[in-house]
């Protein structure tokens, strides 16, 4: 049997809204207690009054490897997420090969448990052409879910066919929700900023649109659908109302959609080019408020690697997407900081809901569940950098943001990953 | 002549968006007096001598490419003409490879024209050359809004107030761009006639008044600037045929009686005769100014590149 008890910590579980100074016990990458004196002679980590949360749970986030391993591999990226204090992370299929077949979902599963520190989670493409995917074997190998993100399912009927099709085997289809015949091409919000830059522009309306129709899409083949990466107003209404009816309609979006705006991408800055492209503030202002109204269930890291080749270009020419592993934890601790959410609603973003949504029994400090944990200073305050990020992927959309709260140390099964 | 400020602050001449009035009326200034001396056929060959200049150009240009070589000739500069073809494998490598070449070479000037907004900002950021954008995907062409000016200075001399209607396809224009910018930067009062289709979204917020109608937004304009309209704009489905255009929003003499009596009419080239403009108008002498632009163009980039080469002769 190992153990260890991690003391003078600030316990936070989101789920049970527990905010206590105490200890926790661990035995055997469980925890096992959160009271009473352990007997003597277990191992003793000081956590230093730092707060102890669930380790953090991420959505979505596209990795490099297999087939893009010049940008990350799955090693480098359990390094980053280590220092980010992620411990379980749903990967997209949008990988060389794309994951559609139940080895490679069994390969993606088993390179994230050979790091030690890190579950990769991953989802399986939704549809192969325009046909769906084989669901039920996928899973049975342990995919988590369905999703063509980053591209959009783009056909009404295949769309319809997945959301039903899917719910035989209890899995929901995560939507990139932008329709392509009004995105194809567009590298940044139609607007005043596009105009002067002379980009061409996705308007708003290609979000909101496709969001409603798979709202409509759910509600005739009950099926569940996930939206990825939300960043405009009113599809944030249409979720909203979707879930006032009662729908199954889940819905998260990624730090850069409420801490940056579109102002990112001024002097063609290609580390700020992401898909969805970024808003303008006033976007920006409502993600915030639907993280605290609950409207939305997650915050994702939307990690993305790209590399210099992939970003020094024209922007146009340049990928999309930031990486996001190390920064998601503290882009959301700003949200406390400037007063606009609790620390247990933050954290429940990152953990608790997220686990709900995937039916995972970890994202809680509760007896029995797994000792994957989180351990962080909540006020220190560090500089995001790239270049001097942890792993391989540079590609922050951050780049010289000032940041307070920094992860200290991370366990996964009790067993600590990062940190001193 | 000298200058107590940088006229083209950084170095570079990028885009127009960000210089002031002052800039823009000494570099207007300056190019008059080598569109005089150019008139009477004296040249100032000593001005950039044992200077580089590249014309480093991504898409294909006769006339700015030609107009540039001009200017730099008659300024005693070495001019290599460099084409890169857009179809070679990788256009953004060949683009930061080419950089490097060019930093090797120790090129003094650099003119650089690209099918992508923002390839020269991004090339200046690489390059130790002073970098001239002769025109970047739909961003800007600040040299061509600067002879526009110049061009409309010598027939209408205060352009404050002035009425300038801008029309056509404004959506793929850098060359409409950077005239809003500098039309607005002079005090003119700048109109955009188009079909929505078009026009950008929220272009108002560049300081414009739209129109849809040719009649209205040409009333009582002093100045009516065409710009050409791409073939391929009819086969995107922007507008439905030449034909349909050319009745609503190309310049004939109907449409140009609504503007004052003294209206002149510009045109970047190269021009769609019978699509955007009628040839009657286009060779006008009394109304089209067309050819004088492109002499303008010469004088104007002169200035350009004097102003520049002052700074690299601080910098030296």
């Amino acid at each position: 049997m190992t153990a260890l008890l991690i003391e003078n910590a600030r316990l936070l579980d989101p789920a049970t809204g527990r905010d206590a100074p105490g200890a926790l016990l661990v035995e055997n990458g469980r925890i096992t207690s959160l009271t009473g004196a352990p007997a003597d002679g277990i191992p003793r980590f000081d956590a230093g009054g730092a707060c102890l949360a669930p380790g953090l749970i991420d959505l979505h986030a596209s990795l490099g490897e297999p087939g893009h391993e010049h940008r990350e591999t799955i090693a480098s990226a359990a390094l980053a997420a280590a220092a980010g204090g992620i411990t379980t992370l749903c990967a997209t299929p949008d990988t060389d090969p794309v994951v559609n077949d139940p080895a490679l979902v069994q390969f993606m599963a088993r390179r994230g448990d050979a790091t030690g520190s890190l579950t990769i989670l991953p989802y399986a493409a939704a549809t192969r052409g325009s046909e769906i995917s084989e669901y039920g074997l996928l899973r049975e190998a342990g995919a988590i879910a369905f999703t063509d993100a980053p591209r959009a399912i783009a056909s009404a009927r295949t769309m319809r066919l997945a959301l039903s099709y899917a719910r035989a085997f209890g899995a929901f289809i995560m939507q990139h929700p932008e329709e392509p015949s009004l995105a194809t091409g567009g590298v940044a919000t139609e607007g005043e900023m596009a105009t002067r830059m002379g980009l061409p522009g996705i308007p708003m309306a290609a979000e909101a649109m496709m969001v409603a129709r798979d709202i409509a899409l759910a509600r005739i083949t009950g099926g569940h659908v996930h939206f990825s990466c939300i960043s405009t107003a009113a599809a944030l209404d249409l979720i909203r109302a979707a879930k006032a009816e009662g729908l199954r309609v889940t819905a998260d979006t990624a730090p850069p959609y409420f801490d940056l705006s579109e102002t990112a991408i001024g002097e063609y800055r290609t580390y700020a080019k992401l898909s969805p492209p970024l808003r303008p503030d006033s976007e920006r202002q409502a993600v915030a408020a639907a993280l605290r109204d609950g409207t939305l269930d997650a915050v994702c890291s939307a990690h993305r690697p790209c590399d210099a080749d992939d970003k020094r270009l024209p922007f146009v020419q340049a990928e999309p997407g930031g990486a996001g592993l190390a920064t998601l934890l503290g882009v959301t601790l700003a949200q406390v900081h400037s007063g606009a959410m609790p620390l247990l609603d933050a954290l429940a973003l990152l953990t608790c809901k997220p686990a709900a949504l995937l039916g995972l029994e970890s994202g809680r400090l509760a007896p029995g569940a797994p000792a994957d944990l989180v351990l962080f200073d909540l006020e220190r305050g560090w500089q995001v950098k790239a270049g001097a990020l942890p792993g391989k992927a540079q590609n922050t959309p951050f780049d010289g943001r000032p940041l307070e709260g920094r992860v200290r140390a991370t366990f996964k099964a009790g067993r600590k990953v990062f940190g001193a | 002549m000298s200058f107590s400020y940088p006229i083209l602050p950084g170095g570079h001449l990028l885009a127009i968006e960000g210089l002031e009035a002052p800039h823009i009326a000494a570099l207007l200034d300056l190019a008059e007096s080598y569109a005089l001396l150019n008139r009477q056929g004296k040249t100032q060959r000593d001005l950039l001598k044992g200077r580089t200049l590249i014309n480093l150009f991504f898409e294909d240009s006769t006339r700015t490419r030609t107009s540039f070589e001009i200017a730099g000739k008659r300024l005693g500069a070495d001019i290599v003409n460099m084409s890169v073809s857009t179809s070679s494998v990788n256009k953004g490598e060949t683009l930061l490879d080419t950089a490097s070449t060019l930093n090797a070479m120790h090129t003094d000037i650099l003119v650089v024209r690209h099918a992508q907004s923002g390839a020269p900002a991004l090339l200046a950021q690489k390059v130790q050359a002073a970098v001239i954008n002769a025109g970047d995907g739909t961003h800007e062409h600040p040299t061509q809004a600067l002879l526009d000016a110049l061009t409309i200075r010598r027939h209408k001399p205060d352009l404050r107030g002035l009425i300038v209607a801008i029309c056509g396809d404004i959506t793929h224009s850098r060359v409409a761009r950077s005239n809003i910018h500098c039309l607005n930067a002079m005090g003119a009062e700048v109109r955009l006639v188009a079909p929505p289709t078009l026009l950008p979204a929220d272009v108002t917020r560049l300081g414009v008044q739209v129109f849809h109608d040719m009649t209205k937004g040409l009333a009582g304009a002093d100045v009516v600037m065409m710009l050409r309209l791409q073939k391929e704009r009819m086969s995107g489905g922007q507008v439905p045929s030449a034909r349909e255009f050319f009745r609503f929003f190309g310049l004939d003499r109907e449409k140009l009686a609504y503007a004052k009596p003294d209206a002149i009419v510009m045109h970047p080239g190269p021009m769609n005769r019978g699509i955007e403009i009628d040839s009657a108008i286009a060779d006008d002498p009394l109304r089209s100014v067309i050819g004088e632009q492109v002499e303008m163009g010469v004088a104007l980039r002169m200035a350009v590149l004097d102003v520049l080469a002052r700074g690299l002769r601080r910098n030296a």
